[in-house]
C-alpha cells in the first residue's frame, strides 16, 4: 500500500466538562473532564470508504470533527497527505489543503444556511477558494453540480426549507463537492433520513466516488449502512478503537466481543433463525469510565486482567484487535458462536 | 488548479443549463410572510399611517410649518398665550394656540419632532451597532470575552436606562469646553441615549448567536477556511436579525421617550432646539394658569408617536415569530 492520504496517530481529545469558576471554588469540587477520543489510530488510503462505527457517546462525531479541524486535537496528529493538519493551517498553505477536504452533516435541515438560497450554498466553497471568478460562471458550476447530485438547475433559486430532508442532503453533498475535494468527511450523512430516501443518497454518494475518486471517512450507527458503503471499518467503543478490520472480514470473523455483540444486534430482516443475543447493558458515562478494559463490564468473557489492564490495540491474524481475551486465546473463534450460546434456551 | 492534481476537475456535464439568478430583493420581500401579516392588522395599518404621517411632518417641517418658530424677526411677544383655533393680537391665525414668547404651537410640534426623530432614531441606531458587534463577539467566541462583555451588560441592565444616560451626560458636560457645549448637546444626548440601551441588544444578539454558530452551515463554513467576521456578517448576522428588528422598534420608541424625560429634566436639548420634551417642560410652568394648550399639544404628539412606534415593534415581534401565527 502507497502512503496513506490520511495518517491519524495516537489522536486524542479531552473535553472540560467542569462546573463554572465560582461553582468549582464555593463547592470545592475539582475541574472535570471528559476523554471523548482516547489514543486513537488509523489509515485511510485513497480511494478507500473508511468507517468508524459505535454507539452513541463513542466519539465518533468528535473525531470527524478533530478530522476537518472543527476541533484542535488534545493530543496526536492527523497527517493528510504528508501534512500535519493538527498543529493548526495558516495562510495559502492552508487555502490549498482545504480545498480538498470536505464535510457532509448528519441534519441537513441545520447545514444550510435558510437564508440564503440554494445557489448561494451551493456557489459558497467556489466563492471562498476563488475557483470560478465570474458569477455566471459560478451559476453555470452549481448549475452542473444540481444536475449531478439529481437535482434541476431550476432549484437554485429556492430556499432551503422549500426541500425534503433527502433533497437537501442533495444540496449538502453539492457544495461539498462544489470545489473537486477528494476527502469527505460523512458524519451520520443519512441518520437523519426516511429509509427509502437513504438508499438513494447512499447510492449516490457511491456513484461521486467512482466518478471523481474520493475517499470517505463514514461515521455511522448503521450496521447495514457501513456495510453497503465501507470497504474497511473501525469499532469504537467509548472513545477507542476496539477492532478495525476489511468491511468482509469484519462481518464474516468478528473479533472483539463488542463488535460480535453489536452484530447480533442488527435486526436479521432475512429471518435466518440464527441465534442471537441481545445487546446488554449501556455505554458507559465517559465521566467515570471503568478501569482496565472499558468494555468489561458488559464483557462475557471478561476476568481480572481485563478489569485492571486497558489493552492495546495489536494485530491478531492481521486485523488490530484490543482484547486482552483474543490475545491469549480465551475467546474462541467463529461468527458470535460463542455468545450465541450462552443465551441458548 | 492541476497543481492539485484533483479529481472530477473537469465536469462532464458541459450542456447542463446555468442556475438561475436569484429574484432581487424587493421582489423576496413583497412575497413575504410579514407582508401578508400586515395587511391583515388594521390596528398595525392605522399605527404606520400616523406613524408615517409625524415621519413626514418632522422631515418637511421647514416647508410646511405655518411659521418658523425659532427666528425671533418673525416673532411678536404681544401674540403670547393665544388660545387654539383663534386670532392674536397682531392679526395671525394660530390653530393650536401659541405659548408665552408668541411662538405658534403646531410649528414647534413639528420642528420638535424633527429633534426628538433625529436623537430618538440615531441613538437607537448607535445602541444597535454596540449592541450587535459586542453581542456578534461575545456569543461565537464565548469565554472570557463573553463573560466580560456580559457582566458589563448585566451591571447596566441594573441600573435604570434614564440614570445611566444622566451620568453619561454629565461626563460629557464636564469634558466640553462651555463655549461648545450648545452645539454638541444633541450629539451628546444621542451618545448618552445610545449607551444607555445597547445592553438590550447585545444580550438578545448574544443568546441567538449563539445557537446559530452550534449550527452546521456554521461549521461548513468554518471548515472552508471563511473568515470569522466573514461569517458573522453573511452567516450568522442575517439569522439573528429578526429579534433584533424588534427590539430596535420598540427601543426607538423608548429613545424617544426618553430623550423625552431628559429634556424635560432640563438636561437635554438647548432650548433655541427644542425637542417634544422640552415643549412639554415649557407647557407645565403654564398647566395651573390655564394655557393648556401649551403643555397639551407636544404632549399628545408624544403619546402619539411613541404608541404608534410601540405599536409596530409588537406587530413585528408577532409576525417574526411562527409560533404565533
Amino acid at each position: 500500500m502507497s502512503a496513506p492520504l490520511l495518517d491519524v496517530r495516537h489522536l486524542s481529545r479531552r473535553f472540560d466538562v467542569s462546573k463554572p469558576w465560582l461553582n468549582r471554588v464555593i463547592e470545592r469540587i475539582p475541574r472535570v473532564h471528559v476523554r471523548a477520543v482516547d489514543d486513537v489510530s488509523f489509515e485511510i488510503a485513497k480511494g478507500e470508504t473508511f468507517a468508524l462505527v459505535g454507539e452513541s457517546g463513542s466519539g465518533k462525531s468528535t473525531i470527524a470533527r478533530l478530522i476537518v479541524g472543527l476541533l484542535k486535537p488534545s493530543d496526536g496528529e492527523i497527517i493528510f497527505d504528508g501534512k500535519s493538519l493538527a498543529r493548526g493551517l495558516k495562510g495559502a498553505e492552508a487555502r490549498r489543503l482545504r480545498r480538498r477536504f470536505q464535510m457532509i452533516f448528519q441534519d441537513p435541515f441545520a447545514s444550510l444556511n435558510p437564508r440564503w438560497r440554494v445557489t448561494e450554498i451551493v456557489a459558497e466553497p467556489l466563492k471562498v477558494f476563488n475557483t470560478h471568478k465570474s458569477d455566471r460562471e459560478r451559476r453555470k458550476r452549481v448549475g452542473e453540480l444540481l444536475s449531478l447530485v439529481g437535482l434541476s438547475p431550476e432549484d437554485g433559486a429556492k430556499f432551503p426549507h422549500q426541500f425534503s430532508g433527502g433533497q437537501r442532503q442533495r444540496v449538502a453533498i453539492a457544495r461539498a463537492l462544489a470545489a473537486n475535494p477528494e476527502f469527505i468527511v460523512c458524519d451520520e450523512p443519512t441518520s437523519a433520513l426516511d429509509v427509502s430516501v437513504q438508499a438513494q443518497i447512499l447510492n449516490l454518494m457511491k456513484d461521486l466516488q467512482a466518478e471523481f475518486g474520493l475517499t470517505y471517512v463514514f461515521i455511522s450507527h448503521n450496521l447495514s449502512v457501513v456495510r453497503h458503503m465501507a470497504n474497511r471499518i473501525g469499532v469504537l467503543y467509548l472513545g477507542r478503537l476496539v477492532e478495525v478490520a476489511p468491511s468482509h472480514d469484519l462481518f464474516a470473523r468478528p473479533q472483539h466481543p463488542y463488535t460480535r455483540m453489536l452484530l447480533d444486534a442488527v435486526p436479521d430482516v432475512e429471518m435466518t433463525g440464527r441465534r442471537r443475543k441481545k445487546v446488554e447493558g449501556e455505554i458507559p458515562s465517559p465521566l467515570n469510565p471503568p478501569s482496565g478494559c472499558a468494555f468489561n463490564p458488559r464483557c462475557p468473557f471478561a476476568n481480572e486482567r481485563c478489569r485492571i489492564e486497558v489493552p492495546a490495540l495489536k494485530p491478531w491474524r492481521g486485523q488490530p484487535v484490543a482484547c486482552h481475551g483474543i490475545e491469549e486465546g480465551r475467546i474462541p473463534d467463529g461468527p458470535a458462536q460463542p455468545i450465541a450460546s450462552v443465551t441458548a434456551p | 488548479m492541476s497543481e492539485l492534481n484533483t479529481p472530477g476537475t473537469a465536469v462532464p456535464l458541459e450542456q447542463s443549463p446555468i442556475a438561475p439568478k436569484p429574484p432581487g430583493r424587493i421582489r423576496q420581500a413583497l412575497d413575504s410572510d410579514i407582508v401578508y401579516s400586515y395587511t391583515r392588522s388594521p390596528v398595525t395599518i392605522i399605527a404606520s399611517i400616523i406613524a408615517l404621517l409625524l415621519i413626514l411632518m418632522a422631515v418637511f417641517a421647514p416647508l410646511i410649518a405655518p411659521y418658523n418658530p425659532f427666528n425671533p424677526a418673525s416673532l411678536n411677544l404681544m401674540d403670547g398665550f393665544t388660545p387654539p383655533n383663534s386670532t392674536s393680537f397682531s392679526g395671525n391665525y394660530f390653530a393650536l394656540g401659541t405659548d408665552h414668547q408668541g411662538r405658534d404651537v403646531l410649528s414647534t410640534i413639528m420642528y420638535g419632532l424633527r429633534v426628538s426623530l433625529f436623537v430618538g432614531a440615531l441613538a437607537t441606531l448607535f445602541a444597535m451597532a454596540i449592541g450587535i458587534s459586542l453581542g456578534l463577539a461575545a456569543g461565537y467566541n464565548g469565554g472570557t470575552l463573553d463573560a466580560v462583555i456580559m457582566r458589563i451588560a448585566d451591571i447596566q441592565l441594573s441600573f435604570p436606562a434614564i440614570l445611566i444616560a444622566l451620568l453619561i451626560f454629565g461626563i460629557a458636560r464636564g469634558l466640553i469646553p462651555p463655549s461648545q457645549q450648545e452645539g454638541a448637546a444633541v450629539w451628546v444626548l444621542i451618545v448618552a441615549i445610545g449607551l444607555s440601551n445597547w445592553a438590550q441588544f447585545a444580550r438578545t444578539v448574544r443568546g441567538a448567536t449563539m445557537v446559530e454558530r452550534q449550527k452546521d452551515y456554521v461549521s461548513a463554513a468554518r471548515i472552508m477556511g471563511v473568515h470569522p467576521i466573514v461569517i458573522l456578517v453573511r452567516h450568522v448576522l442575517p439569522n439573528v436579525m429578526g429579534p433584533v428588528l424588534v427590539i430596535a422598534t420598540i427601543g426607538l420608541a423608548l429613545a424617544i421617550i426618553e430623550e423625552a424625560t431628559l429634556s424635560f429634566l432640563g438636561v437635554g436639548v438647548p432650548p433655541t432646539q427644542p425637542s417634544l420634551g422640552t415643549l412639554i417642560r415649557i407647557g407645565q410652568q403654564f398647566l395651573f394658569s390655564g394655557e393648556w394648550w401649551i403643555l397639551l399639544f407636544p404632549a399628545i404628539t408624544l403619546i402619539l408617536l411613541a404608541l404608534s412606534v410601540n405599536l409596530l415593534g409588537d406587530w413585528l415581534r408577532d409576525a417574526l415569530n411562527p409560533k404565533l401565527r
